[in-house]
């Protein structure tokens, strides 16, 4: 075959893969047919890079093949994590695939250097910028992630301004290089500031926002895919790029949506900061607490249960425990489902992967909207590790500054139950009225650790 | 303006809505999966950094390749592997499981 018709294979092959894709994304739609999509997924990338390898273009064969050893020898690892370090895992591949474009995309600059037309430069420098800046955000968030940095949002007085001048000042740079191409010395500046803004996007953002950052490094990281395939004409990458990139957008906006917080606010707004009391006089509010004795008993005589679970579940590596009491009190003829907020995790998604992997059936796993109207029939709303998303201010007090974030209305269940380790507030420290209803109990402790003994309690009890 | 920009526009344009149709409908159940698909597919850079990499055009260029081979393959088989095994765990089921 001569290499015009090889490249026409190779071509077609991209579109069976740009096929496959849209497939993989579309069979994700329900848990019944997401395997066959992740097949599909599989399959149709292989056929791309095979295809690839036989582009008469390749020359050198050796360093490719170790190099993609090497890959896999980092890749599979990554993907045999833990589901608690799914989310730190998630941004980290998000550093990597930024990663990789950014490196193409300079690679293709230093080729062309210093004749590199207009149009091709102001290509080739949006995509090294977006490239870079989400390597260096996806690596600081996956370090705030694994805890290996401060969770807590890190500010100073003018944050704001300085960030936006570093981000100017990358794109001033570009458009410096496309008027004047033979400043080739500008180009490594470029990218250092666009490193410089990465890190100044998500040192300021709180854990608790995670959710929203990574769904946004997703949709950069797929978009930089998306205009590197702009640089070399390659549509797949373009295809690739734009489902990848569309993903993290929704998810973005499903999470600020959730969160009742406009983009501007996530990034801007370094929510978590100390939050004025709203109206005060709120301290020595008496709350009833309970045993692991009367908590089971009440979750005993109960016919529907509903579990809300946070973050907090997932950092006392409660879940399993809390399958045992899901086991138990549906052995018992009860009605146990759980709630799950959007923003509850790190993750979107996260609570549900966290419970999946317990062994807990799909179809008992609600969705917030869903699981809303059935509250007031539910006898016991139990809420483990979870604070701000059960939080009724958000319905009630307008002064609070989570006003307007939907909720799961555990309030309007018969009686509500929380674990939780003390009386401190949530991570925007605002206080929680829910705790000082006259239907509700806090059950003090671990979370592990007290579900374990109501577990016991109830298998004790004889049955 | 370059002509090859208008064609890319026209599938970039066409694959975001239609990305943006096909994930609205992905149940907030498998958001985590969806996310670590999406970049398992957005590794597909591999061809590209391939490409460059075998080009063996300039020292740098090259270095700069296989450095991109080796992190897109790496979210590409990590990417499968994890959305593979998150998949699995997810299991319908009548209640009441033996514990």
């Amino acid at each position: 075959m001569n290499p015009a018709d090889i490249q026409q294979l190779i071509d077609v092959t991209y579109i069976a893969a740009a096929i496959g894709f849209i497939l993989a994304i579309k069979w994700l739609s329900s848990p019944v047919s997401a395997m066959r999509g992740v097949l599909i997924g599989e399959i149709a990338s292989a056929i791309a890079v095979t295809a690839t390898l036989f582009d008469p273009q390749v020359t050198h064969y050796k360093w490719i093949i170790i190099t993609l050893i090497i890959g896999a020898g980092v890749g599979v690892p990554l993907g045999l994590v833990k589901m608690t370090a799914v989310p730190q895992r998630t941004a980290l591949s998000h550093a990597f695939g930024a990663l990789s474009a950014a490196l193409i995309g300079v690679a293709e600059y230093y080729v062309a250097a210093p004749n590199v037309p207009k149009f091709e430069m102001a290509e080739i420098g949006l995509e090294v910028i977006i490239g870079s800046l989400t390597f260096t955000g996806s690596v600081i968030a996956a370090g705030k992630l694994q805890e290996w940095l401060p969770q807590r949002p890190i500010t100073y007085k003018g944050q704001n301004y300085v960030s936006l001048t570093v981000l100017a000042s990358a794109l001033i740079l570009m458009v410096v290089l496309v008027v004047h191409p033979e400043f080739t010395h500008l180009f490594p500046a470029m990218i250092g500031v666009a490193l410089i803004f990465g890190i100044m996007l998500v040192t300021p953002i709180g854990g608790a926002d995670m959710p929203t950052v990574i769904s946004l490094l997703n949709s950069y990281a797929g978009f930089s895919a998306a205009l590197l395939g702009f640089v070399l004409s390659n549509k797949v990458l373009i295809v690739a790029g734009a489902l990848d990139g569309a993903s993290g957008f929704i998810l973005s906006v499903i999470m600020c949506k959730a969160m009742n917080r406009s983009f501007t606010n996530v990034l801007f707004g370094a929510f978590g900061q100390v939050q004025p009391k709203s109206a005060g006089a709120k301290e020595e509010r008496p709350v009833k607490s309970a045993s692991p004795e009367d908590a089971a008993a009440i979750l005993a005589a109960a016919n529907k249960v509903v579990i809300v679970p946070g973050y907090g579940m997932a950092v006392a590596q409660a879940q399993h425990k809390v399958r045992e009491l899901y086991d138990i009190l549906t052995k018992k003829g009860i009605d146990v489902r759980f709630g799950i907020h959007p923003v509850a995790g790190r993750m979107p998604g996260h609570m549900n992967v966290l419970l999946a992997e317990a062994d807990i059936p799909y179809d008992r796993l609600m969705e917030m909207d869903s699981i809303n109207g059935d509250l007031p029939q539910t006898d016991v709303a139990l809420v483990i590790g979870a604070n701000d998303v059960t939080n009724p201010a958000a319905r009630t007090d307008q002064s609070s500054p989570i006003y307007g974030m939907p909720i799961i209305d555990v309030d309007k269940a018969r009686t509500v139950m929380v674990i939780k380790r003390s009386m401190a507030a949530g991570f925007a420290g605002i206080d929680n009225p829910l705790y000082y209803l006259d239907n509700t109990l806090m059950l003090f402790g671990d979370a592990k650790k007290f579900v374990s003994e109501i577990v016991q309690q109830l298998s004790g009890s004889g049955h | 303006m370059p002509a090859d920009f208008i064609s890319s526009l026209f599938v970039f344009i066409l694959s975001a809505f239609l990305g943006i149709e096909l994930i609205k409908r992905v149940s907030p159940l498998l958001h985590t999966p969806l996310m670590s698909l999406t970049n398992a597919l957005d590794a597909i850079v591999l061809v590209a950094a391939i490409i460059i990499a075998g080009r063996h055009e300039t020292r740098l260029s090259t270095i700069l390749g296989l450095i991109a081979v080796a992190a897109s393959f790496s979210n590409m088989v990590g990417g499968f592997v994890i959305t593979d095994r998150m998949l699995g765990m997810f299991k319908t089921g009548k209640p009441a499981k033996k514990s």
